[in-house]
């Protein structure tokens, strides 16, 4: 995997709330046994008419968006379907980073992204920061303030900067320590993982799976 | 300390604890299905990398297969390409495989426990997010993307934080014709589809207990559509009699079994266990439920209207316009007045033998109606063989259904089993999800029993108070 330390580009909105993996890249698109040509298929049913031409209504679609690498969006965003080809089309279509908000805490907390899109962006190089409700809302303000708005993201210092016309806005993050290590240094989680080889054989030698082999 | 349910299964499956607050956790069956394994296994010929145990992995191909007479040839040129990677990965690796044709096919969540597969536990994972439904046995079930797939397929480990643990306490018993099914779109309701993130259900009480092993298969099902990582529940004499009920050729035997017994009896979490959350829900005020939106979360009472704009919890007014937009459907219409074009009995969440004996048992000696096309599909060859051994098959012809072949058919509509634009159809699948069983299609989420009762008035029914159909 390609390592992520810094990147800056044009931020884009889509203002939709529990964007589930169906929108992200339908059923269609998944029977491709390769992991590439995904991109200009992600958000296909919004983003292209029934006759297959480009949707005017939605909201990528602009010409200020054509050139964007960095989406801010609502909360739950990649909720259903653990296809990773969502990743593959949303990072093949240019991304290389998400915001999404939390909402509340404690048992009413909900969070920006669903948990198994979470974890395929991670295996990705995609950047998934969650940011407050409030947060959020002033990034797309912004966006919708300025055409060709663009953000930095340096994921050593868990920040994302706005370059605003009207003066840098900076916003911290908090992110997981382990994928940030692996995003930073762009490592195999295969490799990493068969480093502990050792401690996989030898928890084999007791440990009864169940299985009946007849 | 005392321990929950998850956190025994858990520890059993620590290989180790990481520095970075992860676990190497040791996964024991690995379920493997043709659309998100094909670049795993390509992963692993880039890297020169083998299956470290073919013997715990088990493949069968269901999102892709016709279950149409087609079905042994299909069709679709990208959709055999895809069918055919998989049977040549398998033959590459040893791995089982239950592919089209073959007497154990069907929908990978089917066939696990059917064949014995899924025992008490384990930790099971599959490219798919519907594993939850294992859970359904006491085994840490979930979904996993395609880069994981290749982790497990190499390693037999993933690398996971530990969960937290949520418990859904369903006290007293379901009214008659309530299921599990509305049970499970009840508590996604409560909570939203993102209230179980980062989060393992234990389901229990009363009503869990009372559930057949199919009905708590659906329950378990649905965790994801909650938004949790899976759901669990205790195994109990019931699990067992379903275990040793039949011939399941992956399940232990004799001695090996008794040994598995004395541990499987250990894993229900102690008494004075600590969950980080706890929900109560009196089960016996759950009504049959209908989803009216595009997210599972969007559910009322069967009796009760459409909401209005302002009067659906943890979804804004514009999310609301625009599901009922796209659903056809405005404030206070009544779901029982609105007709339907197609009812798919179907899918991992509802497609089991007692699924389609409900379903028969409401279908039988009447007909659908005459502008509805009724789609029976069961979940696996072997449902398929039982099924007509009960004579179920002829009542689903009779009453004008079609009877198909195993698959995962018009859940997500990725064969040719797809909704037109507009067309409305009460499915007994799990998502409801704009364009999930054909783009532009609609789709309302029931229990198989709501669902056969739909099929004959042509519309919702309460099927609590339902007369049959009869004038």
């Amino acid at each position: 995997m390609d390592a992520f330390t810094t990147h800056r580009g044009i931020v884009a909105p889509l203002d939709r709330a529990n964007v589930d993996t169906d929108q992200i890249i339908p059923k269609q698109f998944l029977k491709s046994i390769q992991r590439t040509g995904f991109g200009p298929s992600a958000f296909f049913d919004w983003r292209y008419t029934l006759e297959g031409k480009p949707n005017p209504d939605f909201e990528l679609n602009q010409p200020r968006y054509t050139e964007r690498s960095i989406l801010v969006t609502r909360n739950n965003f990649g909720c259903g379907s653990s296809r990773e080809h969502a990743v593959w089309a949303l990072a093949q279509d240019g991304l290389r980073v998400i915001v999404a908000p939390y909402r509340g805490e404690g048992h009413d907390f909900i969070p920006g992204f669903a948990d198994i899109f979470k974890n395929n962006c991670s295996k990705n190089g995609i950047v998934t920061i969650e940011l407050s409700e409030e947060e959020v809302e002033e990034i797309f303000r912004a966006v919708y303030a300025e055409e060709g708005l663009e953000a930095t993201v340096d994921l050593e210092s868990q920040t994302l900067v706005l370059h605003a016309g009207d003066g840098e806005k900076v916003y911290a993050f908090d992110y997981d320590a382990s994928v940030k290590h692996k995003l930073l240094n762009g490592l195999d989680d295969i490799e990493e993982s068969l480093l502990f080889e050792e401690d996989i054989e030898q928890f084999e030698k007791t440990h009864a799976t169940w299985i009946h082999q007849g | 300390m005392a321990k929950t349910l998850f956190e025994k299964i858990w520890d059993r499956h620590v290989v180790r604890d990481l520095p970075d607050g992860t676990s190497l956790l040791y996964i024991d069956r690995h379920l493997v299905h043709e659309v998100t394994s094909p670049q795993a296994f390509e992963g692993l010929r880039l890297t020169g990398r083998k299956v470290r145990h073919p013997e715990l992995t088990f493949s069968t191909m269901d999102h892709n297969v016709p279950t149409d007479e087609t079905r042994l040839t299909i069709q679709d040129p990208i959709s055999k390409a895809q069918v055919e990677a998989l049977e040549q990965n398998c033959k590459e690796h040893g791995i089982h495989l239950y592919g089209i044709g073959d007497d154990h096919q069907g929908i990978v969540h089917v066939i696990g426990p059917e064949m014995g597969i899924t025992v008490p536990g384990l930790t099971l994972v599959c490219g798919d997010s519907h594993t939850s439904t294992h859970g359904a046995f006491g085994t840490l079930a979930f979904g996993i993307g395609t880069s994981e797939v290749e982790h497990v397929l190499a390693t037999q480990t993933l690398r996971q934080k530990k969960p937290k643990t949520f418990k859904v306490e369903f006290t007293g018993k379901l009214s008659p014709h309530v299921h599990s099914k509305d049970m499970v779109l009840k508590l996604i309701g409560m909570i939203g589809t993102a209230g179980g993130t980062g989060s393992v259900f234990e389901f229990c009480g009363e009503a869990v207990r009372a559930l057949s092993m199919e009905a708590r298969m659906t329950i378990c099902n649905m965790s994801i559509e909650g938004g949790a990582k899976a759901g669990l529940i205790a195994p109990d004499q019931t699990t067992f009699d379903y275990i040793l009920a039949e011939d399941r050729p992956f399940a232990p035997k004799g001695e090996a079994l008794e040994k598995a017994m004395a541990e499987w009896r250990k894993l229900p979490g102690d008494p004075d266990a600590v969950f980080d959350r706890t929900l109560v829900i009196d089960a016996s005020t759950i009504a049959p439920q209908v989803s009216w939106g595009t997210s599972p979360g969007m559910v009322i009472d069967v009796d009760q209207p459409v909401p209005g704009l302002n009067d659906v919890a943890g979804y804004s007014a514009g999310d609301v316009r625009k599901a009922l937009d796209y659903m056809g459907l405005e404030p206070g219409q009544d779901l029982t007045e609105t007709p339907l074009d197609i009812v798919f009995i179907g899918s991992c969440t509802n497609s089991r033998i007692e699924d389609l004996r409900r379903a028969a048992a409401v279908l039988d000696g009447r007909q659908k109606a005459d502008h509805v096309r009724l789609m029976v599909v069961p979940g696996s060859q072997q449902v398929r063989k039982q099924a007509e051994a009960e004579g179920l098959d002829n009542v689903f012809k009779a009453a004008g259904a079609e009877w198909r072949w195993a698959g995962c058919s018009m859940c997500l509509a990725m064969n040719p089993d797809k909704l037109a634009p507009r067309e409305r159809c009460a499915s007994t699948s799990n998502r409801n999800f704009e364009g999930r069983q054909g783009a532009g299609g609609r789709t309302h989420l029931v229990s198989p029993e709501m669902a056969a009762a739909a099929a004959i008035a042509g519309h919702f029914v309460d099927i609590r108070t339902w007369n049959g159909g009869q004038n």
